[in-house]
């Protein structure tokens, strides 16, 4: 403490023009760094704080308000109703349907989804060399396309009376059900889609993790008796731990946002069997009701940001 | 082992390796085959759409379902709109992402941390919790059912950002910093050493965004409000929901220009989305 004045002391007399100089020149290098900096940030800073920093506040803030699209030119009409929105969601019949069927859509169609990118990458990868690019860009196929297109197919496909599912049912002699105008299975006919078109990112994914893996690690089981099957168990999986959690989470967040696919094959129906937070949101918002939808799209963002707190929570136990 | 066991065996891996590529064929042909349907069926009279048993090739070959949709509902104009609006954001968040990704990963400056972490957080936040007030900016600066508001709140995105900045990062000092002993401003430094180096990381992300933009839905279906602002999607979407089932094969048609495309592009460009989602998938 006391050394570091006394140490500069001497020196003082001597370099005091040279130390301020120095100063100053550092002092404008550090200003010609900042400005450089910024000015390579600046574009993008802009636009990201106005479209989409900015809204995430403003959004915090409406879901505390009665804002409605009506007050939009007369701002002073709004009030501050303190978690009233909130409080409203959770006695929402409508909210808690969307919410339970979310919960279903992501509960069954994260693993559901995994087991068959796992089960196709575990496949492309063990040995097969011909046909792999072919399978490879085949079931990523649908991945690429557009949500929307896939759907308008998907509601041919399984239309009850001239679909082509009820029609190659039709061929063995069986009466089809009403699929996406059934109650029971419009949900799970969703879940399916969403799993077919899905599945192909994670394979990729998976394939990544698959081919790190040493392959001694397998020479080594099998030299110890090991079937394939426990190689699989006890290799391939607690390596893949980690790009199988990866995997599951993004899938999650997406599941958690789904909402095309209910927009354009069932409108959320029948009898509200269909209806995701998402489209709830997108209604609220189409009713009008601002403070309303900007708090049911909080709620969301909760949901997800529990969903990656847990992946953090597993994937830091690992490493 | 005897030759007879090995032989034993290798007959049962040949077995296996059989029964294997028969589940994969199988897989194969539920996941392409929606696709191929689509594309023959667009191509068949509507009555021979609904026959019972369906009919694989079409019998009667015909273009009708894309003439209509070229006369009676303005397709090329939707597929200019969404080509308009893909172009603009892709070049945009090349650009913008690739300029701050730059700062982040080599330049020190203050304010640089909060930037970055503003960014990583950014990730997380779903596109429902900016809907609102995204609408509510754009409606306030008058910019509903224009390409401006179509194009803007996509022009750059926390994703990009932390793509650009993690491959950047790879790029050695010594060349920036060889590069600056010469007398080379930033800016040159940035366009003329560092982008060209960039290119496996601009294709993935340019890929990435051109299909993000040319798929999105929910976004243009608030903002276009007319049809002459309408992409794609917006328009399959909202010509199938308006419509009863009477019009299978436009539907159809319409569905392969929105899809053709972009399958088109992949299939060019597949390694490169390959590469592109197993690294960062795994960073």
């Amino acid at each position: 403490m006391a050394g570091a004045p006394a140490a500069t002391a001497p020196a003082r007399p001597v370099g005091i023009d040279s130390d301020r100089s120095a100063g100053s020149v550092q002092r404008r290098q550090r200003l010609r760094r900042a400005l450089t900096g910024w000015a390579f940030s600046a574009p993008f800073t802009i636009l990201f704080l106005v479209f989409m920093a900015v809204p995430v506040v403003v959004s915090l803030v409406m879901s505390f308000t009665d804002l409605r699209s009506t007050d939009l030119r007369n701002p002073f009409a709004v009030n501050f109703v303190g978690l009233d929105n909130y409080t409203r969601l959770f006695s929402d019949d409508l909210f808690l349907r969307s919410s339970v069927n979310t919960l279903v859509f992501v509960v069954i169609g994260v693993p559901l989804t995994i087991v068959i990118a796992l089960a196709a990458a575990t496949a492309l990868n063990s040995g097969l060399l011909r046909f792999r690019a072919l399978f490879r860009v085949g079931f990523y196929l649908p991945v690429v396309t557009s949500i929307v297109a896939v759907a308008v197919v998907w509601r041919f496909l399984l239309d009850p009376e001239v679909g082509l599912v009820n029609n190659l049912l039709r061929v063995v002699g069986i009466d089809g059900p009403s699929w996406l105008f059934d109650t029971k299975l419009a949900l799970p006919s969703l879940i399916a889609m969403a799993a077919w078109r899905n599945f192909g990112f994670l394979m990729v994914i998976f394939l990544a993790g698959l081919q790190a893996i040493p392959g001694d690690l397998y020479e080594a089981a099998t030299l110890d008796g090991a079937t394939r099957w426990q190689q699989f168990r006890n290799v391939t999986l607690p390596l893949l731990r980690p790009t199988l959690l990866f995997g599951g989470v993004v899938t999650g967040i997406g599941y958690l946002q789904f909402f095309e696919e209910p927009f354009v094959m069932t409108q959320g129906g029948p009898l509200s069997s269909t209806l995701s937070v998402s489209y709830h949101i997108y209604n609220q918002f189409g009713f009008g009701n601002y403070g309303y939808a900007a708090a049911a799209s909080y709620v969301l963002f909760v949901a997800i940001v529990a969903l990656s707190v847990i992946q953090f929570r597993f994937l830091g136990e690992r490493s | 082992m005897t030759t007879l066991e090995a032989r034993g065996v290798r007959q049962r891996d040949r077995v296996a390796k059989a029964v294997l590529y028969a589940i994969l064929a199988i897989g194969l042909l539920v996941v392409v085959g929606p696709f191929i349907w689509m594309a023959l069926s667009s191509l068949k009279p509507e009555g021979e759409i609904r026959s019972v048993p369906p009919t694989w090739l079409p019998q009667t070959w015909t273009l009708d379902n894309f003439r209509d949709l070229f006369s009676r509902l303005d397709f090329p104009l939707f597929f200019f709109n969404s080509a308009l609006v893909a172009v603009a954001v892709t070049v945009g968040n090349l650009l913008f992402c690739s300029l701050v990704g730059y700062a982040l990963a080599k330049l020190r400056y203050p304010g640089k941390k909060v930037l970055f972490l503003a960014v990583l957080g950014m990730l997380m936040v779903p596109g429902m919790v900016t809907f609102v007030p995204q609408f509510v900016l754009v409606s306030n600066m008058g910019l509903t059912n224009s390409y401006a508001g179509l194009i803007l709140p996509f022009l750059v995105g926390p994703f990009g950002v932390f793509l650009m900045r993690q491959f950047l990062q790879s790029i050695p000092d010594d060349l920036i910093e060889a590069a600056r002993v010469d007398g080379a401003g930033e800016f040159r430094i940035f366009f003329r050493v560092v982008l060209p180096l960039c290119r496996p990381a601009l294709a993935t992300l340019g890929i990435l965004t051109f299909l993000a933009s040319w798929n999105n839905f929910l976004w243009p279906l608030v903002v276009a409000s007319t049809e002459d602002k309408y992409t794609l999607p917006v328009a399959l979407a909202l010509y199938s929901i308006g419509q009863n089932k009477t019009d299978f094969g436009l539907l159809l048609a319409g569905a392969v220009v929105v899809v053709v495309p972009v399958l088109v592009v992949f299939l060019i460009l597949q390694r490169h989305f390959m590469r592109g989602i197993a690294t960062t998938g795994l960073k």
